[in-house]
């Protein structure tokens, strides 16, 4: 039995008293318990995407053609790369922060403040990098048509790829223009208008023999989307109600808005997680630099919040096979 | 297990030989999500394809080892690691059944009525 229960002391009342329960200190043990409460919560939102995803199981969008973007490769189909990359920049600041924890044993307070350093370094850039993904997605990278019933319609050229919306919608002079309180009902507002409005990209469809369009509907062989051919087109775009271009939480051009409303609130909600972590490390850190742990002679502190940081780490390893690999 | 023992003793060489395996996992993860093999991908094993199955098996071996290393579950109590790990695997596994069972179902049931031709 290597488990006791706390007695009073009246000493250590905030260590929670002489005896230490299941052997650990007070602040570690309760930290590993808000650990464990975190991940159920995460277990929570993650279990909530997996239903919506076997709800939709088969015209849910495929990730990698939703995150293909490289910074400085414009242009590039490159599925999965940032997201790795981003991935090893988490584990690489997990590496330094246990690193750290490790001299703190050895009471080495200048190795101790290096490697907190780079770990904070590894995190601001990390949510960077978030930053990053969320302005490629939120922007979208193709644009597409909504049909009246939500679908989304995608444009496709001969081989089967995606062509966006600029390269072949016709530009024609419309009077409309975006409605604001100044212009008329102050009670009324309206969104940004989109660069071209439905009749522009059919008309461009129209123009250009060589597009086609696709539909959300996977095919369960390939698991690809289904391509419609050209001929039946035009019944499909007849029901288009807007075009879209990016993604929000009310609609999303790459398919299913339940995906961007997951993707939102499950990396922000992870991204929000990285930010205090950033924030408590840094507190540590500069605890580390004035010596409050070389006066204690312990760096427990440093250990608590590794922890945490280490707890990010393991959320983001299954956020990236959920939403990226799956 | 060794708990006091790292009082002293620095673990470093562990913890970069624990980085080389997270690393070399997340590659062949990352070489497989790019390539996706058609063995893989398009065949069916325990109702979904063996390319998932592979990526989830390998998503827990990295919780392992994040667990067990980095966040030093190897050098706790029995009894703490009991309570902290076998409480969350019980109730991840106990909700996801529940959870994507129920999705398979709505699908079942609302799939059929979902118009797709116009």
């Amino acid at each position: 039995m290597d488990a006791t229960i706390a007695t009073k002391s009246s000493e250590q009342t905030w260590g929670g008293g002489n005896n230490k329960p299941l052997g650990a200190s007070y602040g570690k043990m309760m930290m590993w318990f808000f650990i464990l409460s975190d991940a159920l919560t995460f277990s929570g939102f993650l279990g909530a995407y997996g239903l919506m995803r076997f709800k939709f199981i088969d015209s849910w969008p495929i990730a990698d053609e939703v995150f293909t973007h490289f910074p400085f490769m414009h242009g590039v189909h490159a599925p999965m790369y940032y997201v790795a990359l981003m991935t090893f920049i988490l584990i690489f600041s997990s590496v330094t922060m246990v690193l750290a924890v490790d001299a703190g044993h050895q009471l080495k307070k200048g190795k101790v403040t290096f490697y907190m350093f780079l770990t904070i370094i590894g995190g601001i850039i990390f949510l960077g990098s978030q930053a990053w993904e969320w302005k490629n997605f939120i922007n979208g990278s193709y644009g597409a048509l909504q049909l009246n019933d939500g679908k989304i319609i995608q444009f496709v050229d001969a081989s089967g790829h995606q062509v966006a919306l600029e390269s072949f919608a016709k530009s024609s002079h419309s009077e409309r223009t975006q409605h604001t309180k100044s212009k008329g009902l102050w009670f009324v507002e309206e969104a940004a208008l989109p660069a071209y409005s439905v009749n522009e990209v059919i008309a461009g469809f129209e123009a250009h023999p060589e597009i086609t369009i696709r539909t959300e509907k996977l095919n369960t062989e390939t698991k690809t989307k289904t391509i419609v051919p050209r001929e039946q087109a035009m019944s499909y775009l007849n029901e288009a109600k807007a075009v879209v271009v990016g993604a929000n939480l009310k609609v999303n051009e790459y398919g299913n808005t339940l995906f961007a409303d997951f993707f939102f609130f499950i990396t922000g909600f992870h991204g929000f997680h990285v930010l205090s972590g950033v924030v408590i490390n840094i507190i540590i850190f500069f605890n580390v630099i004035i010596g409050t742990y070389e006066k204690r002679k312990s760096y427990e502190m440093v250990e608590k919040v590794g922890l945490y940081w280490h707890f990010v780490d393991l959320v983001w390893v299954f956020v990236f096979t959920f939403f990226y690999l799956v | 297990m060794a708990a006091h023992a790292q009082e002293h003793t620095s673990h470093t060489k562990l913890i970069w030989k624990v980085f080389i395996i997270l690393s070399v996992i997340t590659i062949v993860e990352v070489i497989l999500g790019i390539i996706k093999p058609d063995s893989l991908h398009l065949t069916t094993i325990l109702g979904t394809s063996p390319l998932n199955i592979i990526f989830l098996v390998l998503t827990l071996v990295k919780a392992y080892y994040i667990t067990w290393f980095f966040m030093h579950m190897a050098d706790e109590t029995k009894s703490l690691r009991r309570s902290v790990v076998w409480t969350a695997v019980f109730l991840v596994i106990y909700l996801a059944t529940l959870l994507l069972i129920e999705g398979s179902y709505l699908n079942d049931v609302l799939g059929p009525l979902v118009k797709w031709n116009y």
